[in-house]
């Protein structure tokens, strides 16, 4: 990483952001924790976080201003995104948490979990679940196929686009946890919670 | 293939951690930031502390605590303790936790839990049940520290709960609780059978067969432990441990 780089944890009021930076922190980077339209207009890359209910992110990024600058950074200038959990589902064209619009960076609409055995899926999904690696990406470089992340989530990304699938996971039915296309990152699971390969992974979106 | 998460319940008096029987004889463990320290290094999922003096003395756990806590734990934890506003939640998740437990409050106030998921997201708010059984042999749950009974049953409160938008259930024996001789599994089974949100099963695990017999026969889908963590064995010499790598995928 040179010294121009700047990473910037958006900060949209959706959750804690601490574990994010901390993570970071552990790696010797210091990220900026921010909803400046300036700063993220500057950095070189972004972290989209998110924990909690579709309509609010978005509504939150508009409210912020964020979206034409996310879309201006994101689409035009090719500025590497790693979208988390909600950050992940917002880059969607649409959810049916609260029937809402997304960031419509992929061709997929995010989906409420409907178990057939409710015994066995409770939802949430909280724990650890493994992902199968669906494309070769430099961002699981170093990271085994079926490696275990964290998830936590009740709602799951619907890929359109095969090609854009990078990873897949089981609960109960096979559904996208990792997407990319291009420049565009999205992780269903949380990195800075999975313990060495989530790090890894931070590593190498870090390092791209 | 999904695997639970384990996850150490660290239990506060003042500024040190003790470990309850029953929910009594607290004995004296260590001191929590070096607790956390070796959880770091163990690499376990999450941590959950619990400051059991909080609402009997009708105070918040220390937000000083919660933040020192935050500084140096590299996992996910969760923090429990006087809990009974939507601006204590607030403080709790900017000094640095992820979810909060909330247990007497639950009760008190009808509209807290709906208001507390409508606010922060489901998957923040969890509410802790303390079970036991009563003078006649009718298992209730208990608030207040386990020392007042509700008038609900069980499993209504629970599903109650899940209604109102909490994200997950703690489950606790208070029998169990310090025992060492293996979880509820009835209990935790018959509140899971009956919820869609995930289930955590605390009070009574003494050895890792007790974890999976919990997760596989119970439906527990976390698997939390007091004593387990924080003990050698059953003599309750004080080693803080946790299950390696390779006994966790035992469990599945």
């Amino acid at each position: 990483m040179s010294k121009e780089d700047s990473i910037v944890i958006i900060d949209y009021g959706m959750g804690n952001l601490n574990s994010v930076k901390r993570k970071l922190h552990l790696l010797n980077i210091n990220a900026l924790v921010s909803s400046d339209i300036n700063e993220v207009k500057s950095a070189s890359k972004l972290i989209l976080p998110g924990v909690g209910h579709f309509a609010n992110a978005m509504k939150n990024l508009k409210d912020l201003g964020l979206i034409d600058i996310l879309n201006q950074k994101v689409l035009v200038e090719k500025t590497p995104i790693l979208g988390i959990c909600l950050g992940m589902q917002i880059m969607a064209k649409k959810s049916e948490e609260g029937n809402c619009p997304g960031l419509g960076w992929f061709d997929a609409d995010v989906v409420k979990f409907n178990m057939k055995d409710k015994l066995k899926y409770k939802i949430p999904q909280i724990g650890w679940n493994q992902i199968a690696i669906e494309k070769s990406s430099k961002l699981m470089h170093s990271i085994p196929d079926y490696s275990e992340f964290y998830f936590v989530h009740s709602f799951h990304f619907r890929c359109n686009n095969k090609i854009d699938i990078l990873n897949t996971t089981d609960y109960e039915l096979n559904f996208t946890s990792a997407v990319e296309k291009n420049n565009i990152f999205g992780v269903q699971y949380h990195p800075e919670k999975s313990h060495d390969v989530g790090l890894q992974m931070i590593t190498n979106f870090i390092t791209l | 293939m999904f695997r639970p998460r384990l996850i150490p319940v660290l239990l506060l008096k003042k500024d040190f951690l003790v470990k309850s029987v029953q929910f009594k004889k607290h004995q004296y463990i260590g001191d929590p930031i070096n607790a956390v320290k070796i959880f770091n290094d163990l690499k376990a999922d999450e941590l959950v502390f619990l400051d059991i003096d909080a609402s009997k003395e009708k105070r918040l756990i220390s937000l000083d605590f919660v933040k020192d806590v935050g500084e140096e734990a590299n996992m996910a934890f969760t923090v429990g303790g006087g809990i009974k506003s939507i601006s204590d939640i607030r403080s709790i998740i900017n000094a640095g936790a992820e979810k909060v437990i909330i247990g007497s409050a639950a009760y008190l106030n009808e509209n807290f839990i709906k208001d507390a998921a409508n606010t922060f997201g489901s998957s923040t708010i969890s509410v802790c049940i303390d079970v036991k059984k009563n003078f006649w042999g009718t298992e209730k749950a208990w608030v207040m520290n386990g020392t007042k009974p509700i008038a609900d049953d069980v499993v209504d409160f629970a599903k109650k709960m899940e209604n109102f938008g909490a994200g997950e259930i703690i489950i606790q024996s208070i029998a169990r609780d310090g025992m060492m001789n293996g979880y509820d599994i009835a209990l935790v089974k018959k509140i899971s059978e009956n919820l869609t949100i995930p289930v955590v099963a605390l009070g009574g695990a003494g050895k890792l067969s007790h974890l999976k017999d919990v997760y596989q026969q119970g439906y527990a889908n976390g698997l939390a432990a007091g004593s387990f963590f924080v003990y050698h064995d059953e003599n309750k010499g004080v080693l803080i441990n946790y299950p390696k790598k390779e006994d966790l995928k035992k469990l599945k």
